[in-house]
């Protein structure tokens, strides 16, 4: 509707001075209307938003103290308490959410306000340094959107970090005249502190209907799941101590406990465990002599013993997280800064994120009531374990825990993460600290299965002009009982193939691509017309493979599909005196990698050469006519992390007299540029993938004393 | 007229400026949301005074959250045993720990009552249980307790319902309020609602359920369990349908459904949308009208149509063919329809809100299945579109891991929820969420053996660990001698020459004492001996002497050198979770005789190596003991030669992969002098070395009588137990041996790093 009267409005101009008969007053009345509808519309259409969204906005440079007051009348509606049977499919509308490209969640954030009750008396401290920096992080991130008809999601502005510091009911009130509160649905709420003296409840005990609470403390009573984020306590600690993160080694304590003001009972049971085993346990408190303007939040002390905090957490193994009056304490933040393995002692507690993280890595959980055997519980953890788990600890806290925007962030990608399941972080991206991510591999094909003979494989002999050859591979490949199809990429540009008649008969199908640019790349394309999982790369010049060799290369692929399977076998070598990597085709003890001149391996690797390929290997191999057999090499270990399989003896391929190993020019520039791409790949993948080992696949029976003629591949040639 | 021309042109001035200023930004905003990217973003304010702002809470308050008169921690404890009852039931509060702690995880059944039948698939879930390692005849050491009574179909409509089961089970006195105990069942209410009702009061039970909704589920207390039908076989069970990983995972379609469409009642507001997103070419969603007595009464204008369509389509067909198939709840949540798209490794796309998804505290179904909205039924074709390749790929293979390892059988189905409950009883020793979701899957991995993941074989690669560089090797000594025989000496020499041993560890299997420390041979390694209790499932009890990543498991008549030692390692290393070894056997179909059959002679094939001389990991020995069941351990003492075979089996069954040969020397064990035995050994076993003879090709049959033929049969009776025991063969064959790089090149030995071998 809007878009159309602007149009009319627009061609009003040209229309109107042609009319000249007419008398003025009747342009006065016509332009006043138009005049006062333009308004009118303005006023009706435009003008709550205006106030709402932009008029606050437009102002820079402005102080805290300058934002509107909203005064709330003692009788504004309060929502209702919050619904423990909330779940995402009935308290929150995704229609909001809608589908969208990015899988992106947006997220809108009221503008700030002071609210006062009738007398004028403040409802609550306007904002703290922490609300703000968790709505800036939003408002900086990927989510955030100033468009409130576009969000799926509403952060209100009015700060519920800590129930202790906010009015209840009059906060309520201020929740529920939020301009799209509508009982609280896809409201966030955002608190750390929950419950106040005496029973310390759980969750926030501001009433707020339908809305999702990220909460810190959360029992599994109070807890929504899969509707609330539980988040950590912020420790504003994190924000002033740097400490660096502490390598592996041994720790001088091997349990600490920090805690000011736990509950005598607790403290018995510690001081108990710590006289049963010395001084490997440190139970620290309060001082209570320190000179003026000390922070006693800075210090320990253990009897006259000063310490700092929370360097000395660092000096421990494990660290005691006990529950206080509240199940979520901010010490456990700084325990994981520490790199110290928490042990939390709070029965019924959701630990911070459990939605996504994975705290056995990171922490051991104690039952209460088992507090007296934590000694020994612990002691029974390899210190192996141990070192990883302080590594872990360590990294939850950079990547979850270390500031307001590190909680903001995951909390929405948590939620994001409901809405788009299908687009959400795995396990392993939420879990696995950026060392563990570095050095692991996700194997692609990671279900051992051995694909069914029947299926065969398709040959793919990549060619250019060497016609004869090209049909004598033919004629040889087609032999092989388990060759489904034969594909020849013809990667000669200037010259057509030959005639369809004059190609050999063959059993099985045999098609030619033509490709339109004469490149090494080709041979590893993903064609549609390969329809078997099994791939055989082999040169138009290699004759010499007998089709049993070439049968028990499919048989050896079958048992391991997610490797090179492949005949001429190869080795990178360090070279001390150059300190750079060097190639090999001597005659060798180890092998790291198989030409893919002949070698099976998984369509699924063309793929990945074609699309993933790291860098720019891809095209510099193309630019440099060398090395695709390398890349190949190096793709396949990289994602597997497994070495290749050299199948039988043979070295030679290409004629039964050829003095080389094989036909490949074995010349001094040849190994220097092959040794060149074995550098150049490893600097690109950052890291050396291949994997050398000393053996290679021979047929069960292979030079047995044994009648050949009752051996499955008798003719394994032996060079 | 210039007035009136100025006037005008004024006034159009002014109307222009109006536009502009009150409609133009708004203008933008919906008329060209490309425009507005130009548009600067309205960001949260950077307050000039944002330094100055308080913290939320003051340093001194957070850190000392602590309020002595409060309740002290065990009084609050035992409040909450008052508070927190039947429906907000939880572990620390409903469940016994004690009960637990000094015979550990053990599970009693209630004896079966007369006159009290139990449904066929209850019966299989008591057998389940029956056949565990938990199970305990004694109530007294009892941590969990099954009922005797059916409670599978609490659908008071059904035939299969128990009436009175609230008055029967306070008669048990056993019972206790529900507490320890736990409850299965697979449907709950009946028309038209279908709610949770049970019928009865289960107090303080753990209740293990399909279709469980979230907001009934009383979290890290119930389990959710997965529904299945009758016939979902006891053990093993058939293996999932991806036997190839395609690339592009190609299917003939994309998303199909193929059911109900409910006219009225609960769950119709999903079922009869479902035809919305039926495109007749990549996605099919068929409905029928058909069901219940009375459908034609709410038959409407589709019906016809649909149902002929209905027709046309087989569903075994669709699910073999769809790379995603629609899973939506039915009148309950869960439906069989979950399994079976499992299995076929048809990506479930799950509209069924509100459930609690079978085994979610320990299965990340994220990774195997698309759990979507019943709201936005409309946005899945585009969103499953939207899914990368790479991603349908994994998907699939981890549908399949699933399949396999949970939910193939009743016994893994009942195995899982015990596991489940047991991990809940100690965190510290439980398994983490990764086990659960990574081959071999989180029943095959004890946590009391390790949690950490490097003392397994399975994640060498996932965690970028490397197995131990060194191995222990361990000997078997059966014979009667009262000195050591030559061969065992000679063996100790030539292990203890390997530079990648740690230490030989004896096990001395024998009545006879070993002979004193004096008298072995002195070796470069450490030599411990541990008396056995000379049964044959000893060998592969776990010693606390094992202390490396790998076992070179031997006999003590075994003959081999250095270098085929050291050679093996290296391999082992490469595939730290097979068995490595030298003699092989091989099993086959005997399609005659429908059983299996198994040859020791040289075939193009191999399925078992011989424990006489292989390297495996040390993880192996747990299993063997302690995750095996006994009965089998007593099968396996109770018969001649069968403990290898099982060994082979368990990590057949484990890894799914065969095992593999390294190369020997020519003139192995063939040529050895038979031993004498122990005469009194709780078995007599035949020398090993007597294993691999190159018997000429004959039927078992002609052997009989001699005692080479007698132990033949006993492993081939063997084999035949212990398929029927897990259900299916897992052995897998392989054609293959794997020699050092230049074995028996024509080229100068002193190139050879193994020229020994060849001789």
């Amino acid at each position: 509707i809007m878009c159309a009267s602007a149009k009319y409005n627009t061609r009003g101009p040209a229309l109107i001075p042609r009319m000249k008969t007419k008398h003025r007053i009747y342009y006065i009345t016509l332009f006043s209307i138009v005049l006062l509808g333009l308004i009118a519309t303005g006023m009706f259409q435009f003008w709550p938003h205006s106030i709402e969204s932009s008029s606050d906005w437009t102002v820079e440079k402005r102080s805290v103290h300058d934002v509107p007051v909203v005064k709330l009348p003692a009788d504004s509606p309060i929502p209702e308490r919050g619904d423990l049977s909330c779940r995402m499919h009935t308290c929150f509308d995704v229609y909001r959410c809608g589908f969208n490209p990015k899988n992106k969640i947006k997220v809108y954030i009221y503008s700030l306000k002071k609210y006062v009750d009738e007398y004028g008396t403040l409802v609550s401290n306007t904002i703290s340094r922490e609300y703000n920096e968790l709505l800036t992080a939003i408002s900086d991130s990927e989510f955030y959107t100033d468009d409130v008809n576009r969000a799926c999601l509403f952060v209100p502005s009015i700060d519920v970090l800590n129930q202790n510091a906010l009015r209840i009911k009059e906060t309520a009130q201020a929740l529920a005249q939020l301009s799209r509160w509508d009982r609280g649905t896809n409201h966030l709420l955002f608190n750390m502190l929950p419950g106040g003296p005496p029973d310390y409840n759980t969750a926030l005990d501001v009433p707020r209907d339908r809305a999702l609470l990220a909460g810190g403390g959360f029992s599994t009573w109070t807890y929504r799941q899969g509707y609330d984020v539980s988040i950590p306590v912020y420790s504003p600690l994190s924000g002033e101590v740097d400490l660096p993160e502490r390598g592996p080694g041994p720790r001088r304590y091997f349990i600490l406990s920090s805690q000011m003001g736990l509950h005598p009972e607790y403290r018995l049971e510690l001081e108990a465990l710590q006289a049963e085993n010395g001084e490997s346990v440190l139970i620290l408190d309060k001082c209570t002599n320190l000179s003026n303007g000390v922070p006693a939040v800075r210090k320990r002390c253990y009897k006259n013993q000063v310490f700092d905090y929370p360097q000395v957490l660092q000096e421990s193994t494990f660290c005691v997280v006990l529950r206080g009056a509240r199940l979520g304490q901010a010490v456990l933040s700084d325990v994981l800064q520490a790199g110290c393995v928490p042990v939390i002692i709070a029965d019924s507690y959701i630990l911070p994120f459990s939605e996504v993280l994975d705290w056995k890595r990171a922490s051991v959980v104690i039952p209460e009531e088992k507090m007296p055997e934590m000694y020994s519980i612990l002691q029974s953890i390899p210190q192996r374990q141990i070192e990883e788990m302080q590594r872990q600890a360590r990294w939850f806290w950079e990547a979850y825990f270390r500031s307001m925007k590190a909680i903001a962030l995951a909390t929405l990608q948590i939620i994001n993460d409901r809405i788009y399941p299908y687009a959400a972080i795995s396990y392993e991206e939420w879990n696995d600290p950026p060392a563990v991510k570095w050095s692991s591999v996700s194997n692609p094909l990671f279900l051992p299965l051995i694909p069914p003979q029947s299926q065969g494989f398709t040959a793919v002999v990549l060619t250019y002009d060497r016609v004869e050859s090209l049909f004598r591979v033919i004629t040889e490949v087609s032999k092989v009982p388990s060759l489904s199809k034969l594909l020849v990429v013809w990667n000669n540009q200037n010259k057509n193939p030959p005639e369809d008649s004059l190609w050999p008969k063959i059993r099985v199908p045999l098609k030619v691509v033509r490709t339109a640019e004469n490149k090494l790349s080709n041979r590893f394309f993903p064609y549609d017309e390969i329809e078997t999982e099994a791939v055989l790369a082999i040169d138009d010049d290699i004759i010499m493979l007998t089709s049993d060799e070439l049968q028990f290369g499919y048989e050896v692929w079958r048992e391991f599909p997610d490797r090179l399977v492949g005949y001429p076998g190869r080795l990178h070598l360090w070279d001390h005196e150059m300190n750079k990597w060097k190639y090999e085709s001597e005659w060798t003890n180890e092998v790291s990698m198989v030409l893919t001149g002949a070698a099976f391996y998984h369509k699924y690797f063309n793929y990945l050469y074609t699309y993933k390929m790291p860098g720019d290997i891809k095209n510099w191999v193309d630019a440099h006519m060398n090395c695709e057999d390398i890349a190949m090499n190096f793709l396949v270990a990289n994602v597997t992390g497994k070495s290749v399989i050299k199948v039988t003896p043979r070295k030679k391929f290409k004629c039964p007299e050829c003095t080389a190993i094989d036909g490949l020019s074995l010349d001094q520039t040849h190994m220097v540029e092959r040794s060149e791409c074995i550098n150049k790949f490893a600097s690109v993948f950052g890291t050396m993938p291949l994997k050398v080992v000393e053996h290679r696949a021979d047929p069960v029976l292979y030079k047995d004393d044994f009648p050949e003629k009752l051996k499955s591949f008798p003719n394994i040639g032996s060079l | 007229m210039q007035t009136r021309k100025k006037y005008i042109f004024l006034t159009f001035l002014a109307s222009w400026l109006l536009l502009f200023f009150f409609g133009g930004d708004q203008l933008r905003r919906f008329a060209f949301f490309s425009g507005r990217k130009a548009e600067a973003r309205r960001n949260w304010p950077r307050w000039t005074d944002r330094t100055l702002l308080k913290s939320f809470a003051d340093p001194q308050e957070l850190q000392r959250d602590g309020d002595p008169s409060l309740l002290s921690p065990r009084e609050r404890r035992a409040a909450w045993l008052s508070v927190y009852r039947s429906s907000r039931c939880r572990m620390e509060t409903c469940f016994d720990f004690s009960r637990c702690e000094r015979h550990g995880f053990k599970v009693f059944t209630y004896p079966q009552e007369r006159g009290q039948p139990v449904s066929e698939t209850y019966g299989k879930i008591l057998s389940s249980i029956e056949r565990s390692r938990y199970h305990t005849l004694n109530p007294e050491e009892a941590c969990l307790f099954i009922l005797s009574i059916d409670t599978l179909d609490r659908d008071h409509l059904s035939g299969q319902y128990v009436r009175n089961v609230d008055e029967k089970i306070r008669g048990f006195p056993l019972w206790n309020g529900g507490r320890n105990h736990l409850i299965f069942n697979l449907y709950s209410g009946t028309w038209p609602s279908y709610t949770g009702e049970l019928g009865f009061d289960i107090g303080h039970a753990i209740l293990a359920k399909a279709s469980f909704d979230t907001e009934s589920f009383r979290p890290g207390f119930d389990i959710s369990i997965p529904l299945f039908s009758k016939d979902h076989p006891q053990r093993g069970g058939d293996r999932g349908w991806l036997y190839q990983d395609s690339v592009p995972p190609k299917k003939k379609y994309l998303l199909v459904f193929k059911g109900k469409r409910y006219l009225t009642g609960i769950g119709s507001g999903t079922r009869n949308a479902l035809h919305h997103i039926h495109n007749g070419k990549d996605i099919i969603s068929l409905t029928t009208c058909k069901h219940g007595k009375d459908w034609e009464k709410h038959k409407d204008t589709r019906c016809d149509k649909d149902n002929v369509d209905y027709e046309r389509f087989d569903y075994q067909e669709l699910l073999h063919n769809s790379t995603f198939c629609i899973v939506p709840r039915g009148r309950r949540l869960g439906s069989f329809r979950f399994l079976e798209a499992l299995q076929a490794a048809c990506i479930p796309v799950l509209l069924s809100d509100g459930w609690e998804l079978p085994f979610a505290e320990a299965i990340d179904w994220g990774k195997a299945a698309v759990v979507g909205s019943e709201r936005l039924l409309l946005q899945i074709p585009s969103a499953v579109r939207c899914i990368h390749p790479e991603r349908v790929l994994a998907f699939q293979q981890q549908t399949q891991f699933l399949w396999d390892s949970y939910f193939s059988s009743v016994d893994k189905i009942v195995h899982t929820t015990l596991e489940i409950i047991k991990d809940r009883l100690s965190p510290h020793r439980s398994r983490s969420r990764f086990l659960w979701n990574t081959l071999p899957g989180g029943l095959l991995v004890l946590p009391d053996f390790s949690t950490h993941l490097g003392d397994f074989p399975f994640y060498y690669l996932q965690h970028g660990y490397s197995p131990s560089k060194k191995f222990t090797a361990f000997i078997r000594v059966v014979s009667q001698a009262g000195s050591l025989s030559q061969p065992i000496l000679r063996l100790i020499q030539a292990v203890s020459g390997s530079q990648y041993c740690a230490q030989i560890v004896i096990l001395w299997s024998c009545e006879k004492p070993p002979p004193p420390s004096g008298k072995w041979p002195q070796s470069a390694v450490p030599l411990t001996i541990i008396q056995g209790r000379r049964k044959l499932s000893d060998r592969f009890f776990p010693f606390e002497a094992i202390q490396t990543d790998a076992v070179l498991s031997l006999d003590e008549d075994t003959s081999l050198s250095t270098s085929e030692v050291d050679f093996a390692f290296l391999v082992w290393r490469s595939f730290p979770e097979r068995i490595v070894g030298f003699p092989t056997q091989s099993h086959f179909w005997d399609p005659e005789q429908r059983r299996w059959g198994y040859t020791s002679k040289w075939t193009n094939e191999l399925s078992i190596v011989l424990t006489a001389a292989a390297f495996y990991h040390r993880y192996y020995h747990s299993l063997f003991s302690e995750y095996l069941p006994a009965g089998l351990r007593e099968l396996v003492d109770g018969l001649a030669a069968c403990e290898d075979i099982l060994m082979n089996v368990l990590v057949a069954a484990v890894t799914k992969l065969p095992p593999i040969k390294v190369t020997q020397r020519k003139q192995h064990k063939e040529a050895m002098a038979q031993q004498a035995e122990c005469r009194d050994g709780a078995a007599g076993t035949p020398p090993p070395g007597q294993r691999s003879p190159p018997a000429p090709r004959s039927a078992p049959a002609k052997l009989k009588g001699t005692a080479g033929s007698r132990r033949f049969s006993q492993r081939q009776d063997c084999l035949n137990q212990l398929a029927d025991w897990f259900g299916y063969m897992p052995l897998v064959s392989s054609q293959l041996r794997l020699d050092p790089v230049l074995f028996k090149d024509q080229v100068s030995v002193l190139r050879k790093k193994y020229p020994s071998l060849e001789k």
